[in-house]
């Protein structure tokens, strides 16, 4: 091994992630575009609660989303049915979305004008949480069948996360689930997220979480 | 999958270092894993063989994973411990007011190339 040579890294793996994310952020900012991160697990209904808020606020608001999947299109084909504009992506076999693969989705989705764009991640706990996709707000779903203690076993999640949408509230009489132990378990992982319980299917509690939208528009915006 | 994700970017950077440095070949990476940032160090190395033989720079070069230590402090009684053992509970005091101090590093800590 003649000639080889120690060079020190002592670097993040995330360093390069990280950079063209808070690039990212400051060129939306500038446009006044919100950019919304959705993340929950497979099957907690982020997709229906996506396709219910944007037919609710395409009358006052520009809206578009980019649906962020392994692979297939049947989200993108879901939301184009609100007229929305939509792009997929295709995250090749990778679990999450990265800032530079976010960066390339608003670029297709030629939507420097939207005051809110969603990004629809892929359904997974752990790899989104770590790869900051350059959004002005992360939001994390987690269904009422998941249980209260998921802030436990996925503390990155809740740490990294603005607001946590508690949905299918409609079944929780079903469930062992404790609205009250999830707040705790959620502030003690992120004492600066709030909770908002909803229904994404019969629409209970939807209207306090347009208003988050609403007010992360404008606040953005300024 | 996670794992892939963490060697992808690893070898991103091992890449650009290459090309900062003019380097023909790496023939280690060694990189620091805290002890709770959910990595498993069999799934790397396994994700690592697979990633480094498809670079030009990286084939063949071997993977070699040090553990950092996953300590917390509490902020209560001030004092550390341990954080597999006693997870964000303060073993001293009782305290949940904890905060963890290091454990959760994924880096790249250095490369040999030539």
């Amino acid at each position: 091994m003649d000639g080889y040579r120690v060079l020190e890294v002592k670097q993040s793996v995330f360093a390069d992630n990280d950079r063209r994310a808070e690039e990212l952020r400051a060129s939306l900012r500038k446009r006044g575009t919100f950019l919304v991160n959705l993340m929950s697990s497979p099957g907690s209904g982020k997709t229906t609660t996506l396709l219910r808020a944007v037919r609710e606020l395409s009358p006052e608001l520009s809206i578009a989303v980019m649906e962020a999947d392994i692979d297939s299109d049947v989200d993108a084909a879901a939301v184009s049915t609100t007229g929305a504009r939509v792009i997929q992506l295709h995250t090749g076999g990778m679990c999450h979305l990265d800032a530079a693969m976010c960066s390339q989705g608003l670029e297709g989705l030629a939507a420097d004008d939207a005051d809110l764009v969603f990004l629809e991640n892929v359904g997974n706990l752990v790899c989104p949480a770590e790869f900051d996709t350059g959004a002005s707000a992360n939001v994390t779903i987690l269904s009422v069948p998941e249980g209260d203690d998921k802030p436990l076993k996925y503390p990155l999640m809740y740490q990294v996360c603005d607001l946590v949408l508690v949905n299918k509230m409609d079944v929780a009489p079903y469930f062992d689930f404790d609205l009250e132990k999830l707040r705790e378990n959620v502030a003690l992982r992120n004492p600066r997220a709030r909770v908002i319980p909803i229904c994404a299917k019969t629409g209970e509690g939807m209207d306090e979480w347009y208003q988050w939208l609403r007010d992360g528009v404008a606040a953005w915006k300024n | 999958m996670h794992e892939l994700g963490i060697v992808f970017y690893a070898i991103d950077m091992v890449e650009d270092l290459g090309r900062e440095n003019h380097l023909s070949s790496v023939s280690s990476v060694t990189m620091s894993i805290g002890e709770v940032s959910g990595v498993i160090p069999s799934y790397l190395a396994d994700c690592w063989r697979w990633a480094a033989d498809r670079s030009d720079l990286l084939r063949g070069a071997e993977l070699r994973v040090e553990t950092i230590d996953a300590v917390t402090v509490c902020n209560a009684c001030g004092r550390t411990y341990p954080t597999v053992e006693n997870g964000r509970t303060c073993p001293h005091c009782g305290s949940d007011d904890t905060v963890l101090l290091r454990g959760n590093e994924i880096e790249v800590k250095e490369i040999e190339a030539c």
